[in-house]
């Protein structure tokens, strides 16, 4: 059994909150400059040069590249054989979200009540958390903060399986077109497809952990998700929803083992600033 | 880009009449920040005769919630939020005299109408273009709703803000023009 103090998880999550919200992933990077290369709006091709010039000038001048710095999303994988010590793990966990916000200056966008007060709770906590228990010694932190421009535009749906195919295919391409240009296009199109309701929507946010330049492992998902991404770059949507060719960066897929009476379908969209950062305990 | 002009708030009927959905503006001056809290209150005080705390004619509103500022910092980070939350509110604000709104995203039809009503503009700023928008910010002081912490209203006096025209006076709509163009079906 090996120990691990909740003051290095904490010390951990600081970090990841703050160094996710600045640096945009070379991955992203990368994908954003070869769609500007084909981009045929002269609109569209301005506003994605505006945001690689912000992602520069972010890790620069290490200001978050996008002033929505987003609800803090927690992965946690914590290995079996690691005895978690010293304190709570979910407090150690928000405490690593309270002053990552706070020290990396980061704006706190979080509300008590969700219905009657809505009183900010100034410290952006508490993190949405998620933890896996998988084999091991380690413990991986990935910490995912989401802005509510592209979460708000997430849906799902419990579709039938007669819908097949042709239902999910539709059901994601009219989810994009229906959200124009709200979740900051160039998007990142996170799918969840199988599951129950709650595990649906989470393999959909899972999907959007997958680095850009990784494909599919499974070659007919993989086919699926570029046929999709031709679809949608054909709304015409475009950066920021001004019309042009890059509405979508990529489109990726996680599946589960369902119901036989079942076909959950979950769109969660991510905005260009698509953050994520891991760190391995 | 082709086409880039350079213009200076507070904005009147006649400059806007000249500023065409899809145009690159280069904006300069002071604008104001507000985002649903505060337009919620600002409509409050217009509904029941009071002033606001400015005054809204020929002015410019920014949807905006930035970062805390550094140590030492004008402002933090300073991209546009979501406009269409602000839209059950900002036909009384352009009814009021504000003539130029900045956000991202589509607006509502009342919008529209209101924008053609008043010959005001509705400019696109780009989403998550935070740090390069907040560069053209040279100076932020806060001027009510201290309580809304993000959410208060700030004079902000900018230089060269770089956003686009989307919705023009005449109501042409670049959220639907540009993607009619672009659409392949």
């Amino acid at each position: 059994m090996r120990e691990v103090d909740v003051s290095e998880i904490t010390r951990v999550v600081k970090q990841l909150c703050v160094d996710a919200n600045i640096h945009l992933d070379r991955d992203v990077v990368e994908k954003i400059e070869e769609f500007a290369e084909k981009e045929d709006s002269p609109v569209g091709k301005e506003i994605l040069g505006q945001i690689l010039a912000n992602a520069r000038m972010a890790s620069e001048e290490q200001m978050p590249m996008c002033q929505d710095t987003g609800i803090a999303v927690v992965l946690i994988e914590l290995g079996q054989d690691v005895h978690v010590s010293g304190g709570d793990l979910n407090k150690a966990i928000n405490e690593g979200v309270r002053q990552g916000y706070r020290d990396g200056f980061l704006r706190k966008s979080l509300v008590d009540d969700p219905v009657f007060d809505r009183r900010n709770t100034q410290d952006n906590t508490p993190a949405v958390i998620h933890i896996e228990i998988v084999s091991g010694d380690s413990v991986k932190i990935t910490l995912a903060p989401k802005g509510a421009g592209s979460e708000n535009m997430s849906e799902i749906r419990m579709m039938k399986p007669a819908d097949g195919i042709e239902g999910i295919k539709d059901f994601v391409v009219q989810r994009v077109s229906r959200s124009g240009g709200m979740p900051c296009p160039p998007i990142i199109v996170g799918v969840g497809i199988g599951g129950d309701f709650e595990q649906c929507a989470y393999l959909s946010k899972k999907a959007l952990l997958r680095p850009l330049t990784v494909k599919n492992p499974d070659t007919r998902l993989s086919a699926l998700e570029e046929e999709l991404l031709l679809r949608i770059n054909r709304l015409g949507i475009g950066p920021l929803g001004l019309g042009g060719r890059t509405t979508a960066l990529a489109v990726q897929i996680l599946t589960m083992p369902c119901h036989i009476a079942s076909m959950p379908v979950a769109v969660n969209l991510q905005c260009h600033a698509q953050r994520h950062k891991t760190a391995t305990i | 880009m082709t086409k880039e002009v350079l213009l200076r708030t507070p904005l009147n009927e006649y400059e806007n009449a000249k500023l065409e959905a899809g145009l690159k503006v280069l904006l300069s001056g002071k604008i104001y920040t507000a985002r649903d809290a505060a337009h919620k209150r600002l409509v409050q005080l217009i509904k029941e005769g009071k002033s606001l705390p400015f005054d809204p004619r020929g002015q410019v509103i920014y949807y905006v919630g930035p970062t805390p500022e550094k140590p030492g910092g004008i402002i933090g980070s300073a991209g546009p939020t979501t406009s269409g939350r602000m839209d059950p509110y900002t036909p009384t604000l352009l009814d009021a005299g504000v003539k130029g709104t900045i956000g991202k995203g589509q607006r509502s039809r009342e919008v529209i109408d209101a924008i053609i009503r008043n010959r005001a503009v509705y400019f696109a700023a780009t989403g998550g273009a935070a740090v390069l928008i907040a560069k053209s910010i040279k100076s932020s002081k806060l001027i009510a709703y201290d309580d809304l912490g993000p959410e208060a209203i700030r004079e902000l006096v900018i230089e060269n803000f770089p956003c686009i025209v989307a919705i023009d006076s005449r109501g042409r709509n670049l959220y639907e023009e540009g993607v009619r163009k672009y659409q392949i079906p």
